[in-house]
Order: C-alpha cells, then structure tokens, then sequence
C-alpha cells in the first residue's frame, strides 16, 4: 500500500520554513511515500511556489482563507482535519508550532499521534526519543492507522530543491472558531542567523555571569558567522532571551559545529545538541559533563579564552 | 464556583539518570525516586496565585495512574490544591485517553480554566492538553510564560521558536506552562499533615466510560548512540588549529 503522506507546511506568510523540506525528507523515508505538502495562509502563493519546489513532492495543497493570517492552533487544525481525510500520515516539525498544531489535528480526526519521530522505519514504524533523549524507542501501530506525526528536524537533511510540483487549490468547507486572537509577538530582532537552521552556534551558559558578559557571546558569533544560543541556566539567570534556550526543553539544533562557552553540560542541554557535527567546549572545570561530548575541549577561563579566539580569527 | 483544574502526572524524578533495562523492554523504574512532573508543578502553582489573587476560589488537581500515586496527588493537595481527583489506573494511558479522562472530569467539574504542563518528562510527548482542547472545543494557548486574566479571558504570553507570542483566548480554555511561568513553592511540613485531611476522590476510567486501550505499541526502547570522546587542546591557538584541520573553520 502506498503512503500518502500530508506535510503540514510552516511558514511566516511569506517564506516557507526549512522545517517543511525536513519533514519531506523524513516521509520520503518510507517505501513508496507519496507526499503533498498544505499550504494554509492567508494568501499563500508565494509559499506554496516554494514548497513546490522541493524534490519529489507530488503535489501542494493551497488553503488560503484570511483566518490564518497567524498560524493558530484552533484555527488550523479544523481545516487540516478536512484535508487529511484522504491520507494515511500527516506530519509536521517538531517546533514550537508544528508542538502546538499537531496534536490538535490528532484529537479532531483520532488518530494516534507520535511526538518527535527520528526515523521512520516502515509506513507503521518509527523511533522517537523519551526521557529527554536518554531512551530511544521503537513504536509500531498497526497498518492501516492512520498516524500523527511531529518531525524531530534535527534529525534530517532538508529534503533538496529541483521539484516542480503543481501547486491545487484546496477549498476547506468548515467554520472557524473565534475565541482565539493573535495580539503580538516579540522576536529579538536580529541580524544574526536563524538558531534553529544555523550552520554554526555559539552558546553561552551560567557561567558567563551577567547578562552584561553575554556580549561577549555575541561577539564571537559575529566572527564566526554563527548563531548564539544558551543553556537554560543561562536564560533563567536572566542573561539571554528565552527563544535563544538550547536543549530538551528549547530548540533542538543540529549545525556543523557548535561552540559551548562556559556550559557544564546537563543532559537536557545535550539532548538538544547530540547531531551536531562538532562540538567545541570551553569550560574552567575539566569535570564538566560537556567534555564528555566535546570533539574538541579546552579547559580554562572563558573570559581569557574567548577574546584570545576573537583575536585570532580576526589575523 | 470559580474553580482550575490542574491535571498532574508521576514521573521519574528530574534528577535521577534514566537507565534503559537490559532486556529493552523499558527503563529502570525499580527503587527510583517518583515526584510531580515539574512542568505540571508550574502548573499547580501558577493555579494557586491565581487563588490567592483572588481569581479563582478553588483548585483541583487530578492525576491518572497506579494506586501509589496518591502519594504525588497528596504532594499536590500540601502545595495548596484544595481537593484531589485520583483517576486510578495501572501502567500508561496514551495522551488521547488522558485527554479522553479529563474531559469527562471537566464536564463535572466546569472549570474556567484547565492547567497542565506542556509535557511530562517521561514520554515528552507535549500531547495531552492540546488535544484536551480539540475535544472539549476549547481554546488552548500552550507553553505559556505569563497568564493575565479578565472575568471571561485570557492573555497568555507563549515562548515559541521566534520569540514571544501574545494570544487573547475566551474562557474557558486550556494552558499548558512553560518553564519560566513561574517557580514553584516548597512544601512544608504542617501543609503536608494539612494535606492528609483534605478531599480525594479516586475512580476508574471505566467509571468516566472511557476505554484506556492502547494504539500504538512499544517495540523496544535502547540507549542513545553515544558520541566519541574527542581531544583536548591546552589553548585558544591549538582550538583554532583543530578546528581548521577539521575543515570546520
């Protein structure tokens, strides 16, 4: 039986997220996967051309309706559960939209719903990580279950460019509810690049001390050309802004190389850096749990080490 | 009755480094340490200084799990819940079925407001309140570091990939927490003896008439792949000099 597998675009109304050509890589994992990507926006021709541009996708779906001018949960999953009906898998990223959407389109149509999928062995078979990464399961439903996915993204290559897709108009026939609004989002604004798609992440942890200190993470990023990020004890001291948060409970992130500065090495942290190719480590306690994973580590004090780094990539 | 409903799940304590069994048929769970999942503890919390703000006038925290839970249902009661629901059940339920249970409890209860965290730290699934939500055709702002409330909304501050987002939702509705929401308090000792005399309710699934089967099926579960222990370098000049021999600078 062939897998007619739905993927849930995310996009910000005018530029498709590379976590959409994540998840198609991700379906095109399973033998004889047909795959169609759902466009939902307000007015989605810009998106939906880019979607149509990824490798081997059969087709785009495109549901313009001005509700979805913000991507909202409530407002979403109703018009995904009417297109869903035809397919037997519909996924979406693990981020923090994909988070709050997917299990919500899983309660509308039943369907049983896997969190964070990793691989996909077979149209009824994958494996996910619980226990913040310390457990990796095999999980099976049976065939002809129709399944939920989210798409731990780290976990795969973008799917490539060179598609042509044709791209349908999707009519969606359902009231929407209007109980919940969009006010505002605060994004830090910033011309650094994106944490989440990063080539390279600098990230600063609690013992960098103030946020005043942080800067210095910043200025090593700036050399490097690299994204900042930071422990979770480092966001709850205050220092850095939440949406820089790497591990578990933050993004999970895998670039070519990742720079942790003065972070100890929690497991949830490292559950959320363990794909990146390699990983430097700078910390004054040659204990530190990071070492552990660090393909490259240094011992010192990080206030000496960092500007002598700045100097050095500048000659 | 102005009243929350917090729903509470038993994990294995945040602290304690999960081992996978041998065998693969799971983690090891004999003789560790269980507590509150600590998203779920946020969430209790956040519902008591409501309470206290006056916003609400009671809180009732429910979990779904084996009889040994009432021991973390009772934590919750010393915390400051004025009366538990203990849905007893052994092994796991699947997020639809607790979603299924807290529904029913919902319909009895008539909550304002349904907290839980965002995901329990067993499964990380970050499932249950959102399709708690879809069934009950409710909103739901999930991940939430801040909640205001009016007399029939709420305006929930959500950490989310680009930032923080704002989201206004008409009550009733469901939250599920994020970690800087709040931090939670500590027990003490005369609010545990406290808690002991406080209202517990216990029920089955059955009792609700929700089925508690199973859909998806645990085939194994294995440690993560481990990274190779890599090299040390004695200064920033020799960092520099792996990193280009690397190919990564």
């Amino acid at each position: 039986m062939t897998a007619r597998v739905l993927v849930i675009a995310e996009h910000d109304g005018v530029k498709l997220n590379a976590s959409t050509a994540k998840c198609v890589r991700c379906a095109l994992g399973i033998a004889d996967a047909e795959v169609t990507i759902a466009v939902l926006a307000a007015d989605g021709a810009a998106v939906a051309a880019q979607a149509a541009q990824i490798a081997d996708v059969a087709r785009v779906l495109r549901a313009d309706r001005p509700e979805n001018a913000h991507a909202l949960a409530a407002v979403l999953a109703p018009q995904i559960a009417q297109l869903a009906g035809p397919y037997t898998h519909v996924f979406g990223p693990s981020t923090t939209f994909g988070k709050d959407l997917m299990p919500r389109v899983a309660a509308l149509i039943d369907a049983p719903q896997l969190s964070d999928i990793m691989a996909a062995e077979s149209a009824t078979r994958f494996r996910r990580p619980t226990y913040a990464g310390n457990a990796i399961v095999t999980v099976e439903v049976d065939a002809g279950t129709k399944v939920v996915a989210t798409v731990r993204t780290a976990s795969f290559e973008a799917a490539p460019a060179g598609g042509s897709a044709s791209v349908e108009t999707a009519t969606v026939d359902v009231t929407l509810p209007t109980h919940t609004r969009f006010v505002g989002v605060s994004a830090a604004s910033s011309d650094r690049p994106d944490l989440q798609s990063a080539s390279r992440v600098v990230s600063g942890g609690r013992a960098l001390g103030s946020a005043e200190n942080f800067s210095i993470i910043f200025g090593l990023a700036d050399r490097l050309g690299a994204a900042v990020g930071a422990s979770r004890a480092a966001v709850d001291a205050g220092f850095a802004a939440s949406d820089l948060q790497v591990g578990q409970t933050g993004k999970i992130i895998a670039p070519e190389l990742y720079v942790a500065i003065g972070i100890s090495g929690a497991i949830q942290h490292l559950t959320g850096i363990k794909d990146a190719r390699t990983i430097v480590a700078i910390n004054k306690d040659a204990e530190a749990p990071i070492f552990e994973v660090a393909d490259v580590g240094l011992v010192g004090d990080l206030f000496t080490i960092v500007p002598e780094l700045e100097k050095l990539l500048t000659a | 009755m102005k009243r929350i409903l917090v729903c509470v799940k038993r994990v294995i304590d945040f602290n304690v480094r999960v081992r996978v069994k041998p065998d693969g048929s799971g983690v090891v769970t004999d003789g560790v340490k269980l507590s509150l999942n600590p998203f779920d503890e946020i969430a209790l919390e956040e519902a008591l200084r409501i309470r206290e703000r006056g916003g609400a006038q009671e809180v009732v925290a429910v979990t779904i799990g084996a009889a040994d839970c009432q021991q973390q249902l009772r934590t919750a009661l010393a915390m400051g819940a004025d009366r538990g629901i203990h849905v007893v059940h052994d092994g796991g339920v699947e997020p639809i079925v607790a979603a299924r249970v807290f529904l029913k409890l919902i319909e009895k209860e008539q909550p304002f407001l349904v907290i839980l965290g965002k995901q329990a730290i067993d499964d990380d699934n970050n499932q249950t309140g959102q399709m708690l939500a879809a069934l009950w055709q409710r909103p739901q702002a999930t991940f939430a570091s801040k909640i205001e409330l009016t007399d029939t909304t709420a305006r929930v501050t959500r950490e989310v990939d680009a930032g923080l987002e704002t989201l206004e939702v008409d009550l009733p509705a469901v939250v599920t927490t994020d970690l800087r929401l709040n931090e939670p308090r500590y027990v003490k000792l005369p609010d545990i003896m406290k808690a002991k005399k406080k209202p517990l309710d216990s029920l089955s699934p059955a009792d609700l008439g929700v089925s508690a089967g199973a859909r998806v099926k645990l085939v194994k579960t294995v440690p993560p792949a481990q990274r190779q222990k890599g090299v040390m370098v004695k200064d920033a000049r020799e960092l520099v000099a792996a990193l280009r021999q690397r190919g990564v600078l």
